[in-house]
């Protein structure tokens, strides 16, 4: 059927469901809904990993297959270093260009490396904002709570306390710097509502929260000089005898001729895996979310947390084909936008936490309540145009330019019409673990942002990813930097990988897959 | 899980499928209709490493400079962003070498006036309107930088919020702006000079500081995981 003639239902019954309010689930009933229909929950996609620091838990197939893999090392490779520097970051989204900025400023002096161009990266993507108890209403308290449920309970209290403690002064840098959040009439900060959350404490700049602070942070580290090493991919990292890491060795991706840096300390910001496609999931992930960051300190010795967990965002665009996988952002259901399913009816609190609203749409779509589409996807609507019934005609324009133009491109209107969507593998909840510092188990080897584990539990509640970078990006820098004076380079050695192999070749050497994979293989072969 | 059939979208390039004859930098190649620009060339079997980033229309790394069939205009666009169509011509945009001013925005002292001497080309606008032409995101981008010229740093911060920084605007000026870079010095000193200091957030700083939350971080921290989750049920 044309695509208008399925859209009338949710036209028709868009003033019927203004007047309904749909309750959050009991406790009980969320947990057997996410037990039932998340994608966490498919035993069939996961596997124990055979070997290494995380030996028996168990891992989605594809993240497994990475972690067990081989280095494209080989012992004895040439290890005269390139460049020298105090404070080595990989990565060049916001954890990244965070901790640079502050490692530098703290005096250090700095080399950021990224494999694809500084601030490419999902952070520039980030639209649904950043949480930070501004409010008077609000406290570090409540944000840590609302966080805390959202993540199964599972979250680090210390990290969590860290970075909702540290926010408020996370986004007085910010402002220090140039970006431009949302504001009041009275000057202060505009607080917008996210899902989980019991009260406001989005800070947006429009639907472009993500955009605005990288397109910053990028200026800024330009700004202050901080070497780049652009196009270059990280391949392995360096320890000294006693297993402390000391550096790394990058692929230039212009002439493939690898680079060795030592450093004093690193500073892995290296983000997520949804180019990994996990259970064939679309994804809004950014180009290189391949999860090289995992397996690169996983060799180094470095212990994995909550690696069992992802999140599936609820709003992934599944028409136009173009747009596949393609984030719907949330702010549309945090603005009163409707989920409705194809007999025009609601089925979920839109502002419930993301594994339920994902479950509660896998669970319309399996039970024959989802809207197909030719290409064999299926999915419910997101009802956009009410935005513009509820407040105001041109609110969704106003609000959402970032989507109308995405939408506008392929002749579809969200003001008009509202949008099909389903779960887009979006965050991987668990990463490396760390501590307050952003430090691993691996001396003078920190992770920071996504590609880090334990903060956020078993689900990450909206708006709390900017935060997180921001808050360990800042204190991964200071300590490395703070370091720096006092230490001598260490070593230069791949003792780390020797040990590997040897587990590995004891275990039959068994994944045949060299890692980490820096891009997706998209390419066709002929 | 019986579906009815009525309740399927038409999708003309699904149910079609046809290949179309399209362009990549000069060469011919046969894709299916529809897909991407970005996927045309994955299809082509290019390895691309420079020129995708987001996959999102958000980072700007696929500049692309595009012709339909018969028609003479070259455009641009986000080859993520755009699908193919027969007969279309298309090339990525190659890094092109703008001048990026240097400061340190937070010790600017006089920032409307420093724009003439961070950027000294930006007066030198002669209103030939490719910049705006040439901007994927529909910017103004004529009329931002004449309102940079002449101060109005509030209105140019607004209307280059969309701006994914893909400088497309910069290798058509004839003055040689690079209208994003003084849209973002702009929309900095904006942010970090003309804009009011939230004083709700240092109000919040301090309380942080002074240790108001101190009692009830002593209380939720000396819960056991029962008590904790009840608590968090109690918060609405």
């Amino acid at each position: 059927m044309d695509i208008h003639a399925l859209q009338q239902i949710v036209h028709k019954t868009r003033d019927a469901r203004r007047k309904q309010t749909f309750p959050k689930f009991s406790p009980a009933d969320r947990d057997q809904l996410i037990h039932k229909y998340h994608p966490d929950f498919r035993a069939s996609a996961y596997r124990p990993i055979r070997f290494g620091p995380n030996e028996g838990d168990k891992t989605v197939v594809e993240l497994a297959a990475l972690l067990e893999g081989d280095s494209p090392i080989q012992d004895g490779a040439e290890l005269t270093p390139h460049h020298h520097t105090d404070v080595l970051v990989i990565g060049g989204g916001g954890a990244g260009c965070a901790a640079a900025l502050h490692a530098h400023g703290a005096g250090a002096k700095v080399i950021l490396a990224t494999k694809l161009r500084l601030a490419d990266s999902n952070s520039v993507m980030a639209q649904g904002g950043m949480q930070i108890s501004v409010a008077p209403e609000d406290s570090p308290v409540t944000h840590f709570l609302d966080t805390l449920k959202g993540g199964h309970m599972q979250n680090d209290h210390e990290l969590l306390k860290v970075m909702v403690e540290e926010g408020p002064s996370i986004a007085k840098w910010l402002i220090s710097l140039g970006v431009l959040f949302d504001r009041q009439a009275d000057g202060n900060l505009h607080v917008k509502k996210g899902g989980g959350s019991s009260k406001p404490r989005l800070l947006t700049c429009s639907d472009y929260t993500g955009l605005e602070i990288m397109r910053v942070l990028k200026d800024e580290v330009l700004n202050q000089k901080i070497q780049l090493l652009e196009f270059s991919a990280a391949i392995e990292l360096l320890s000294d005898n006693e297993g402390r890491c000391t550096g790394a060795i990058f692929k230039d991706l212009d002439n493939q001729q690898h680079v060795v840096v030592a450093a004093k300390s690193v500073i892995l910001a290296t983000g997520g895996i949804g180019r990994l496609h996990i259970q064939g999931f679309p994804t809004s992930n950014h180009y290189g979310a391949t999860g090289d960051g995992l397996c690169l300190s996983y060799r180094m010795g470095a212990k994995l947390a909550h690696i069992d967990t992802f999140q599936y965002h609820p709003s992934g665009a599944v028409y136009p084909e173009q747009l596949i996988g393609a984030l719907v952002t949330e702010g549309i259901r945090s603005e009163g936008g409707h989920l409705v399913n194809a007999k025009g009816d609601r089925f979920v609190n839109e502002l419930d936490t993301r594994d339920v609203v994902s479950s509660s749409i896998i669970r319309e779509c399996e039970e024959g309540r989802g809207i197909r589409t030719m290409s064999g996807r299926v999915g419910v609507w997101l009802d956009t145009p009410l935005l513009d019934a509820e407040h105001g005609p041109g609110t969704v324009e106003k609000h959402f330019p970032a989507m109308m133009l995405q939408f506008e491109r392929f002749g579809i209107d969200i003001s008009k019409d509202p949008v099909l969507i389903y779960p887009t593998l979006h965050y991987q909840n668990g990463g490396v673990k760390i501590d307050t510092n952003s430090e691993t188990n691996v001396k003078n080897l920190f992770v920071a942002g996504e590609a880090s584990g334990g903060l956020h539990g078993r689900n990450r509640l909206m708006g709390n990813s900017l935060l997180d970078l921001m808050v360990f990006g800042k204190r991964s820098g200071l300590t490395a930097a703070s370091r720096a004076a006092s230490m001598k380079q260490g070593a230069l050695t791949l003792k780390h990988l020797q040990r590997y192999r040897a587990e590995a070749k004891q275990h039959g050497n068994v994944s045949g897959v060299i890692s980490p994979m820096i891009l997706p293989a998209y390419t066709r072969k002929a | 899980m019986a579906q009815e059939d009525t309740n399927i979208i038409d999708q003309p390039e699904v149910l079609t499928h046809r290949m179309v004859t399209i362009e990549i930098s000069g060469k011919q190649y046969e894709v299916p209709e529809g897909i991407t620009v970005v996927k045309a060339m994955w299809y082509a079997g290019q390895e691309v490493v420079r020129g995708i980033g987001c996959l999102g229309g958000f980072c700007g790394a696929c500049a692309t400079y595009y012709r339909t069939k018969d028609d003479p205009k070259v455009r641009t666009c986000l080859a993520c962003q755009t699908a193919v169509q027969d007969g279309m011509s298309f090339t990525m945009m190659p890094p092109f070498p703008a001048r990026k001013a240097l400061y340190d925005i937070q010790t600017l002292k006089d920032p409307k006036q420093d724009l003439f001497n961070l950027y000294p080309e930006a007066p030198l606008c002669r209103n030939c309107n490719a910049c705006t032409e040439a901007c994927p995101q529909k910017i103004d981008v004529r009329e931002g930088v004449w309102k940079a010229v002449f101060g109005d740093f509030q209105n140019v911060s607004e209307m280059f919020m969309d701006c994914v920084m893909c400088g497309m605007c910069t290798p058509v000026c004839i003055a040689d702006i690079a209208p994003n870079l003084v849209a973002l010095y702009v929309s900095r000193a904006q942010g970090a000079h003309f804009t009011e200091k939230p004083a709700g957030l240092d109000q919040r700083i301090k309380e942080i500081q002074d240790g108001r939350f101190n009692d009830e971080w002593s209380r939720v921290l000396a819960m056991n995981e029962k008590e904790l989750a009840e608590h968090c049920a109690t918060v609405k």
